[in-house]
């Protein structure tokens, strides 16, 4: 790729690979965490909705400083990971962390507000039929969820790709190391000379948005279908 | 295999606070719309937990509040029938049948998938998905995914309610076919008195979340004290053998003796029948009536006399071929002297007879 220098293609490969693991380890949790909150009902629930909702009303800045001040390598849980080997501190990894926790939000509202579009009739009558609790989400719940599980992933995956503030507070911009691109951009816009790189960097930011975007669509689509048995 | 339930449970408007107990056959939960009915089978599927009381089939604890024991309904061998079907909109129908048949794997043979489909004349369906399938077949579908399911005790409330007249006459043969082939024993729920003198082994007749009566359909329809789904579906319950079929389009049944004339049934000759006959379809005459163009005239004694609210009265009439129940005004009753012990004849128009009111 000769119209990208090293820097701003690092940049490029850099955030998607921090995007593709926030959103993919971020799933899990995420599909749970809107299993709870639309089906079960607990004392501080609300809490729990509260918390998850923080990073998306907090400045990111804000975020990020909490982020550095529990998973650095001297925070109470960033210390505990770091006797286990794992440093999430100035490295790509605490970038994922960043992005992940930062997409978070708006993976958990696209996927709650497909969970509870489910009738919970479904899910009694696979429970008199003899599908324990677990088998009756990954049987009726999940099948019926999956466009807005697809869809929050998308929303999340390109949330990730955008993020800024928390990131370059926790992790820093060295390039090759935590630089994603939107750093990138930032970072060549403080140097004399640097517009066209940002402007490139800029143009592929928007591309691979609107093509997220379009698949996100495209697939969400696609499983509706094969739900709703058309 | 019998069903025990004794519980009691504050719902919104009312309490509810029944016990009964459902031996094998076909137990139909009877009463208004809003007598609590579902909130009794959803206690025993285990869907609703009550406050206080105790749920077993057969010794098999399912609910014992003293010691707060409650098994999830996943554990309870159940085959749930809903009103609205509740299928899978997102597996076919072939898989619809068989979810229950995957976690009863383990439970011993029960039902085959082909015998089901051919009981239930699904063959053609396998494939579709629920959503391109009519409302009659999706009930066809539940029957036989519940079915399937290797249940000890078969759950169904409202399955008819949701479907209009036809195919209410096209589903109601299979509950007969259940009871009839099947040794599970069935929970019913129903507001409708013919799908209780059609169906019922034993009736329980609930109204405000209370049992009113329980017993043979025959006992507990022709009984002038239940009225719980409302006057209009008062009826005596006959049981009867097909004799014959006339070239006229009538068929003739044997009732204890006593010749029956209906429009014509497509069951064969021999076969036993139970017929349904609403109260007001039924005259009463003091004397035998001559000149009538109703075919079936039972003479008979009253035995009891019971005054509704409003201006009619049920009149209970003892015949050779059963008790007949008739409505009529208490001001006829005043002016004919019926009274208990009086002997009397009960006029039954052929076409009064409703199809829907007879079955095997």
């Amino acid at each position: 790729m000769d119209w990208l220098s090293p820097q701003e293609w690092q940049a490029v490969a850099l955030s998607l690979r921090v995007s593709f693991w926030a959103t993919l380890v971020g799933l899990p949790f995420g599909v749970f965490v809107a299993y709870i909150l639309a089906r079960w009902s607990f004392p501080g629930k609300q809490v729990l909705n509260g918390l998850v909702h923080l990073p998306l009303i907090l400045p990111p800045v804000v975020t990020g400083y909490i982020l550095l001040m529990t998973f650095g390598t001297t925070g109470p849980v960033g210390s505990l990971l770091q006797q286990a080997g794992v440093v999430f501190a100035f490295r790509w990894t605490g970038a994922a962390l960043a992005a992940g926790v930062m997409a978070f939000p708006l993976m958990v509202r696209a996927i709650r507000l497909s969970i509870e579009a489910v009738d919970p009739k479904l899910e009694q009558a696979a429970a008199t039929l003899g599908a324990a609790r677990i088998w009756v989400f990954a049987t009726v719940t999940l099948p019926l969820i999956l466009p807005g599980v697809v869809a929050g992933a998308i929303l999340a995956f390109a949330k990730a790709m955008g993020e800024f503030g928390a990131t370059i507070t926790f992790v820093s911009n060295i390039p090759g190391q935590t630089q994603t691109l939107p750093s990138a951009v930032y970072a060549f816009l403080q140097v004399p000379g640097g517009e066209n790189s940002a402007v490139r960097l800029v143009l592929i930011s928007v591309a691979i948005a609107m093509a997220a975007l379009m698949l996100s669509e495209l697939i969400a689509r696609r499983i509706a279908k094969r739900v709703a048995g058309r | 295999m019998t069903l025990d339930v004794s519980v009691s449970h504050r719902l919104p408007g009312f309490d509810l606070d029944v016990s009964f107990q459902a031996p094998p056959g076909v137990t139909v939960l009877f009463g208004r719309s809003g007598a609590g009915k579902t909130a009794v089978v959803n206690t025993v599927a285990g869907l609703l937990r009550p406050d206080r009381g105790r749920v077993s089939l057969d010794g098999w604890r399912w609910f014992d509040s003293e010691n707060r024991y409650w098994l999830a309904p996943h554990k309870r061998r159940l085959g749930y029938v809903f009103q609205e079907g509740r299928l899978f909109p997102h597996l076919t129908v072939r898989q619809n049948l068989l979810y229950g048949r995957w976690f009863a794997k383990n439970t011993g043979a029960g039902e085959s998938l082909d015998r089901v489909v051919d009981m239930l004349g699904i063959g053609a369906l396998l494939h579709r998905r629920p959503e391109r399938l009519s409302g009659g077949e999706k009930q066809r579908v539940a029957i036989g995914r519940a079915l399937l399911a290797n249940p000890k005790l078969i759950l169904a409330d409202e399955p008819l309610a949701a479907l209009d007249e036809a195919r209410k006459a096209e589903i109601l043969p299979y509950f007969e076919r259940l009871r009839d082939e099947v040794s599970v024993p069935i929970l019913y729920v129903s507001h409708s008195a013919n799908e209780v003198a059609r169906l019922a082994t034993t009736v329980v007749a609930i109204q405000d979340g209370k049992v009113l009566r329980q017993g043979s359909a025959a006992e507990v329809l022709s009984d002038p004290m239940v009225a719980p789904a409302g006057i209009r579906a008062v009826g005596a319950v006959l049981e009867a053998v097909v004799a014959a079929h006339h070239d006229d389009g009538l068929s003739e049944l044997n009732a204890g003796g006593a010749a029956l004339f209906l429009p014509r049934i497509p069951h064969e000759t021999g076969r036993h029948m139970r017929v349904r006959i609403a109260a007001h379809e039924v005259i009463l005459s003091r004397t035998r009536p001559q000149g009538l163009s109703a075919l079936n005239i039972l003479g008979g004694t009253i035995d009891q006399i019971r005054p509704g609210g409003g201006p009619g009265a049920i009149v209970s009439v003892v015949t050779p071929a059963g008790r007949i129940l008739a409505r009529v005004t208490r001001r006829s009753a005043d002016a004919l002297g019926l009274a208990e012990g009086c002997e009397c004849y009960a006029v039954i128009k052929t076409v009064g007879i409703a199809p829907e009111d007879v079955g095997g």
